[in-house]
């Protein structure tokens, strides 16, 4: 592949400037600020947690720790990935007006995603110190799992901005879809729950090796092992070169449908 | 990109711009069904340019004129970089500055302030450069007291001149101007044509949409007079004006 690292350069100003646009406008308005992006996971890990625990009854040693974990991976790659979808249909009139490399919007849709969530990991700290988890030296694999999960969700998101130009429909389908996924994805649910001859399901889920990297790290300190993060780095690997490769065959008639 | 004579900014070779009627029209499986029985589907097209070609040197001003729909944004588009041509070369030589609708890049929650910075970004500025023009834009501009209002509250006329200000404090190489010139009241049109002519005496090479024969005239040394996507005429501006007031006689 051919890339053209000087236009990337000229236009990292405009990536810097739409980032911080998602991120003041948010919450721009709203008292408590980014206090939200802390407090919404709390709010809902709390909620969760009430019903998990006393209606149905899930075996799950610090059941608040391993929810949140879950909410919090789950919920950056499903709200990014959908903001990342509208990336260039929302900048329609822009891209009909002037000429602009177009993966700069969905590339900074799914980077204010990130900061966003940046703010929730304090949530889970929060969480780590309310039921007495010590801090671990394995949390130094925090970062390379928030990059995995990174790239993984930005390859999806660049395909779903690409495809939703010419498919409409991927926004009603999309919806739909991230809620089969998560229930595709032990969130709330400790994986034992799911029948043996059901479990191929999981196994064909990249957000559960991924997911299960976080709560390794997080939950159960230990460390993952090699040949889990070198399946985790793949998967993502695979999805950004994937994503990109359907953003370059699909950006060249953007202007003739949006 | 080919190697040009070093005076010659802009080269179109043979530019045809396709557009296929049929996949606007259809709104769904049922359409698309029922042309695609009809057969319909793939030979609806539209060529909005047709085998144009035109070079255009550094330091010229050039005004394009003909009816509405005869390709004159579509030419503006091509050259800029936003379509690219179904066949036929484009080939340009420096930066371009678009004055496409001015504040298209704006976003209506953020101040005059952010803003600034928004479509400064936009139009491919860096943050330094916006930080030593700024006071210039604001003054430019003459927000005064709004500069840190969302611009929601502010009129089209507060928004246009922003607008104006931010797009034209850069030194492009080229300039492309598509029917914006009717901004704000008559003082504020009065300082837009003195910051155009300071920007065309330092070189600059301008293209210019208008319907307004009187703005083409002042601004334009030369005219390309476009008709159903071909080129009529191009050269002297008199001559492409008479050639155009007679086409539309004719017709």
């Amino acid at each position: 592949m051919n890339v053209d690292w000087k236009i990337i350069r000229k236009y990292i100003p405009l990536l810097q400037q739409l980032v911080l646009r998602d991120l003041k406008i948010k919450y721009r308005r709203s008292f408590l600020g980014y206090l939200w992006s802390l407090m919404n996971p709390l709010l809902m890990m709390w909620i969760l947690t009430m019903i998990f625990s006393y209606v149905f009854r899930f075996d799950i040693p610090n059941y608040p720790l391993y929810l949140i974990t879950g909410q919090i991976v789950f919920g950056f790659f499903s709200e990014s990935t959908t903001v990342a979808m509208s990336a260039v249909l929302s900048n329609a009139g822009l891209l009909k007006k002037v000429y602009l490399p177009k993966f700069v919007f969905p590339l900074a849709s799914v980077i204010s995603s990130f900061v966003n969530m940046l703010f929730s990991l304090v949530a889970i700290f929060i969480v780590m110190v309310a039921t007495d988890v010590s801090l671990q030296p394995t949390l130094l694999f925090l970062p390379l799992g928030l990059v995995i999960l990174f790239v993984f969700s930005l390859g999806i998101g660049l395909a779903l901005s690409s495809l939703s130009v010419y498919f409409r429909d991927m926004f009603h389908l999309y919806g739909v879809l991230t809620t089969a996924w998560s229930f595709a994805t032990p969130i709330f649910y400790p994986v034992n729950i799911i029948p043996e001859d059901l479990r191929y399901i999981l196994y064909y889920n990249p957000l559960y090796y991924i997911l299960d990297f976080f709560r390794k790290i997080i939950l159960y300190d230990t460390v993952p092992d090699g040949s889990d993060i070198m399946l985790c780095i793949a998967i993502s690997c695979i999805s950004l070169v994937v994503g990109i490769s359907i953003f370059r065959k699909l950006q060249n008639k953007f202007v003739m449908y949006i | 990109m080919n190697v040009l004579k070093k005076d010659i900014v802009i080269k179109l070779d043979n530019v045809t711009m396709n557009f296929n009627l049929a996949q606007e029209q259809f709104s769904g499986l049922k359409d698309l069904f029922i042309m695609f029985t009809k057969g319909k589907l793939k030979f609806n097209k539209f060529s909005a340019l047709k085998n144009v070609s035109l070079e255009i040197r550094r330091g010229e001003s050039w005004g394009l004129i003909g009816e509405n729909g005869c390709g004159k944004s579509t030419l503006l588009k091509v050259i800029s970089g936003i379509y690219r041509p179904s066949s036929g070369s484009v080939t340009v030589n420096g930066s371009i500055a678009p004055l496409i609708e001015l504040g298209a890049g704006f976003d209506l929650e953020l101040t005059a302030r952010e803003n600034i910075f928004l479509n400064g970004a936009v139009l491919g500025y860096s943050k330094k450069f916006i930080r030593q023009h700024f006071q210039e834009i604001v003054d430019f501009a003459e927000l005064g007291d709004f500069l840190d209002l969302p611009i929601k509250n502010f009129s089209s006329g507060m928004i246009a001149r922003l607008g104006f200000s931010i797009a034209t404090i850069v030194k492009a190489d080229i300039l492309v101007i598509d029917e914006i010139l009717a901004v704000g009241d008559a003082a504020f049109q009065e300082k837009c044509h003195k910051r155009m002519q300071e920007i065309m005496a330092s070189g600059t090479t301008v293209l210019f949409v208008s319907h307004d024969a009187d703005q083409v005239r002042k601004m334009c040394d030369k005219a390309v007079y476009l008709s159903g996507g071909e080129i009529v005429y191009k050269g002297n501006i008199e001559e492409a004006y008479k050639l155009y007031e007679l086409g539309g006689k004719i017709k």
